[in-house]
């Protein structure tokens, strides 16, 4: 006789849960198929497995991102649009026991606010910087950013992003591992479970970054938006991987000893 | 003698926005979407026999439907979730 679920569970062991006292579950109201409260988990993740969601102050920008702030569970500012590095900033400074994260989306950090996220890695402020880039605005509806690829349609690029007219896409990631403020830079994806693996290291080691004081540290998550993209929900993440990760190279621009040694 | 990795999930279907994403990931195929609506109105992803608790599903899921996996071979992290 074969046995029940319940029969079966409780001979087998609880592998994977949750992060329940980082995240607050519940429904969110993200499109179908959406990459960003996947980059969220893993953040919720990584900031369960250090124990200091009492101890952290998240600044968000604006997007649909901003609606995902009910899930996590600490302390929050939502900044103006593009402005959260400058805001965190004035938290950090005034707080120094505190760990500060801003989440931004594309159109917040590099089409509106990019010369905040510059300078702030210029000065080496110490707080760590989550880019969320899905190449679209998704909140409006999908129009072009600044990290739309070349040949891509949007609804303000009618015939794909040509680079005589729109120019080329900024790769945020080594755009500020060349400063010299920046502790860490590195580029993930949620596109596969490999892939999530992979950023969950790298979210773990900015954190730890900033935790030892080494200064400005910069996670770029390459997100999901099928809506945005006028595609089913299962094809974003075979389009993802063969056109976007090719011009957006996944890894590690900079790291610093001490981070490597202890990750 | 290597051991047959049995597994199972706890899936909350009436958080599921039906994006198949856990269909085309599952590395045994042994989720499918279900006929019916959750009350949401969406299609869900149903459990067949021979779960291999990979934990592929829940980390590929945007809406969190996956709460728990349970497998006979413990990773790392069992000891510490328990």
């Amino acid at each position: 006789m074969p046995m029940t679920k319940e029969q079966a569970k409780e001979q087998l062991k609880k592998v994977w849960s949750l992060p329940k006292n980082s995240v607050n579950l519940g429904t969110h109201h993200m499109c179908p198929g959406c990459g960003e409260p996947m980059a969220y988990r893993i953040i919720g993740e990584i900031i369960e497995e250090m124990g200091i969601q009492e101890n952290l102050i998240q600044v968000a920008g604006i997007g649909c991102y901003s609606a995902l702030d009910v899930m996590m569970q600490n302390d929050r500012i939502n900044a103006l649009h593009g402005r959260a590095p400058s805001v965190a900033t004035g938290v950090k400074r005034m707080l120094p026991d505190r760990f500060v994260i801003t989440i931004q989306g594309d159109g917040d950090l590099v089409s509106e606010g990019i010369a905040e996220a510059v300078h702030c890695a210029a000065r080496g402020e110490n707080f760590t910087v989550f880019l969320l880039n899905n190449m679209v605005n998704g909140e409006t509806g999908g129009h072009m950013t600044a990290t739309t690829m070349v040949g891509h349609k949007t609804k303000s690029t009618l015939q794909g992003r040509d680079a005589k007219v729109h120019g080329m896409p900024i790769k945020t990631a080594e755009l500020l591992a060349q400063l010299e403020g920046t502790a860490y830079s590195a580029r993930g994806s949620v596109h596969s479970p490999a892939a999530i693996i992979r950023t969950k290291r790298m979210v773990r080691k900015a954190l730890h970054a900033q935790r030892d004081n080494l200064g400005f540290s910069f996670v770029e998550i390459l997100t999901m938006c099928p809506t945005g993209w006028f595609m089913e929900t299962w094809e974003a993440p075979q389009f993802m991987e063969d056109t976007m990760t090719k011009y957006f190279t996944l890894g590690e621009f900079k790291v610093p000893e001490a981070v490597e040694a202890a990750a | 003698m290597p051991t047959k990795a049995i597994g199972t999930v706890d899936l909350d279907i009436e958080i599921c926005k039906g994006c198949e994403l856990c269909i085309k990931v599952c590395p045994v195929n042994v989720l499918e979407m279900s006929r019916e609506f959750n009350t949401i109105g969406f299609r869900y992803p149903i459990l067949l026999d021979g779960c291999t608790g990979c934990e592929m599903c829940a980390l590929i899921c945007p809406d969190f439907c996956f709460t728990a996996i349970y497998r006979n071979i413990p990773n790392k992290r069992a000891a510490e979730i328990q």
